[in-house]
C-alpha cells in the first residue's frame, strides 16, 4: 500500500530536532526508515509529522575512545558492516551485520534506528546487551547514558523519553581473550531470525569469564541466559549449559515457531556458537 | 497535511525538480511524474525487491524511501545505468543464460547483482545467492541468475588479466 498522509520537516540539527519534538504534534523520528517506511505503507503506524533526523552533522561514524568503540546513531548497517575497526575490535557486530535484512536494506537502515525501534527479533538490540554497551541518549534536558540491558523493556518498547533522541552507543573495547560468536536461524536469509544467539566473553585457556548469551526473537525483547553463561563459566561442558536453556526464559511461541521449539532450536545454536567459537580459538 | 514539499535532485546525470506531498515514495516520483517506468513496484514493503534502484551510488529500495528524502541525492535508475553502458555486461548474460523471464524482477535484481560485483569481483555461489535473497524471482528459480552473476564476474576477471 501507498503510506498514509502526514507532514515532513528535515532538521539541520539537534536542536531543531528538539524543537520539532515538543511542538505537540504527533511526531516520529525519521533516520534510515526501514522498518518505519515499511510500517508506514501497511498503514500500522500514522504519525501526523515525520522529523528526518538523518542530515544532522556529527551523529554518523565509528570511532575509537579512550577503553570504547563509539558507534554514532546515524551509522549505517552497511558501514558496520564494512568496517575494520569494528572486524578488528568488536567482531561480533561484523558477524551479525551480515544477517540484516538485505543489501539495499543495510545501505539505508541505521544503528541508532535499530535501537530505538526495538524490534525484539533484530540484530543489534542483542548485540548491544551482549556487549554490555551504553547507549547515550540527548534532550533539550541534556544527555543520559543507559544501560542496553536496561534500554530494551519490551516490544518495541524502550527507555527513551519522548523528547530524547539516541545519539550514540558506546562499547567497551574489547579485553583480554574477548571472543565473539553469533548465528540465527532464519527460514531464508535476510528474514526475521526464528531464533538468534550473540555470544560475548573472555576465553583465556579454556576458562569463560564475563560470558553474556544474548537471545533474540524468542521473547518481546533480548534475553539474558544467564545460568547457561554461569554453567560455561563455572567449567561445565555445552551440554549442562543447553539443559539450561529452559521454560524459565519465557521463550514466546507464534504461528510459526512454539515456544518449545524456540527452546530447542536456542540449545542447538548454543552448541553450534560455542563449537565456532571453540574452533577459532583452538 | 497534503502540503506539497519541492524537491530538487539529479535523476540519471539530469538535474529534476518537483513538488511532492510527503507520502510520496521515491519509486511512485520516478515511475508516475518522471515516467522512469523501468523500475518497477511489487510488494510496497521493502520485501521483493522490484524497485530497488541506486541512491547516492548505492542500491536502495525505491518503495522504502520518500521522495522528499531523496531532495539533493544522485538516483540513477535502470534506464540510466543501462543509457552508461556500465552494467551492458550483465545485461547481456542475462539474456543469454536465460536469468529473466517475465522481466519484472531483472531492473531490481541487476541494480542488486551490479553492487554485488563492485563489492566483491569474486562471489561465492552463495555469497551470490545471499545478495540477491532481496530480490524475489518468480520465474528463474534463482538459479539461472546465479549462473549469469558467476559467468560475468569470471569474464570481468579474464577481462582485467588481459588488460
Amino acid at each position: 500500500m501507498k503510506a498514509p498522509d502526514f507532514d515532513y520537516v528535515r532538521v539541520p540539527t539537534l536542536a531543531a530536532a528538539f524543537k520539532q519534538l515538543d511542538s505537540g504534534d504527533d511526531v516520529q523520528l525519521l533516520a534510515g526508515g526501514q522498518s518505519l517506511l515499511a510500517s508506514l505503507n501497511l498503514r500500522l503506524s500514522q504519525p501526523q509529522k515525520l522529523i528526518d533526523i538523518a542530515h544532522i552533522k556529527g551523529l554518523a561514524g565509528i570511532t575509537q575512545g579512550k577503553g570504547l568503540i563509539k558507534i554514532g546513531a546515524l551509522t549505517r548497517h552497511c558501514d558496520i558492516e564494512t568496517s575494520l575497526l569494528i572486524r578488528e575490535k568488536l567482531p561480533l557486530l561484523s558477524m551479525a551485520a551480515p544477517h540484516i535484512a538485505h543489501p539495499a536494506i543495510r545501505n539505508r537502515g541505521t544503528f541508532g534506528g535499530s535501537l530505538a525501534l526495538a524490534d525484539p527479533a533484530a540484530e543489534w538490540p542483542a548485540c548491544c546487551v551482549a556487549l554490555n554497551a551504553t547507549v547515550v541518549a540527548a534532550s533539550r534536558r541534556g544527555e543520559r547514558r543507559i544501560a542496553a540491558a536496561e534500554f530494551f523493556q519490551g516490544l518495541y518498547t524502550t527507555a527513551l523519553e519522548s523528547d530524547e533522541i539516541i545519539t550514540s552507543v558506546e562499547i567497551p573495547a574489547p579485553a583480554k581473550g574477548a571472543v565473539a560468536g553469533f548465528s540465527e536461524l532464519a527460514r531464508r536469509h535476510g528474514d526475521y531470525a526464528l531464533v538468534g544467539l550473540a555470544a560475548q566473553g573472555t576465553l583465556l585457556k579454556g576458562r569463560w569469564n564475563a560470558l553474556n548469551l544474548v537471545f533474540f526473537g524468542v521473547g518481546d525483547r533480548p534475553i539474558l541466559a544467564q545460568a547457561a553463561a554461569q554453567k560455561l563459566m563455572d567449567g561445565e561442558g555445552v551440554k549442562a549449559a543447553q539443559d539450561c536453556i529452559d521454560a524459565a526464559l519465557n521463550f514466546s511461541g507464534d504461528d510459526v515457531c512454539s515456544a518449545e521449539t524456540r527452546l530447542h532450536l536456542a540449545r542447538v545454536l548454543l552448541g553450534r556458537v560455542l563449537g565456532t567459537i571453540k574452533s577459532n580459538t583452538a | 497535511m497534503s502540503t506539497l514539499y519541492s524537491i530538487a535532485l539529479e535523476v540519471n546525470g539530469l538535474p529534476v525538480s518537483g513538488q511532492v506531498k510527503a507520502r510520496t515514495h521515491l519509486i511512485d516520483f520516478l515511475r508516475e511524474t518522471l515516467q522512469l517506468t523501468g523500475s518497477h513496484l511489487g510488494c510496497e514493503h521493502g520485501v521483493c525487491g522490484a524497485c530497488t534502484i541506486r541512491m547516492d551510488g548505492m542500491a536502495v529500495r525505491g518503495c522504502l524511501t520518500l521522495a522528499v528524502q531523496a531532495n539533493g541525492a544522485s538516483i540513477e535508475t535502470i534506464e540510466g545505468l543501462t543509457e552508461s553502458g556500465v552494467i551492458a555486461d550483465l545485461q547481456q548474460v542475462f539474456l543469454t543464460r536465460n536469468a529473466l523471464q517475465c522481466g519484472f524482477c531483472t531492473p531490481g535484481m541487476l541494480v542488486t547483482c551490479a553492487e554485488l560485483l563492485d563489492q566483491n569481483a569474486t562471489p561465492t555461489r552463495d555469497e551470490i545467492r545471499a545478495a540477491i535473497s532481496g530480490n524475489y524471482c518468480r520465474c528463474t528459480g534463482y538459479h539461472a541468475i546465479v549462473d549469469a552473476v558467476e559467468t560475468v564476474a569470471h569474464d570481468r576477471q579474464l577481462k582485467r588479466a588481459a588488460s
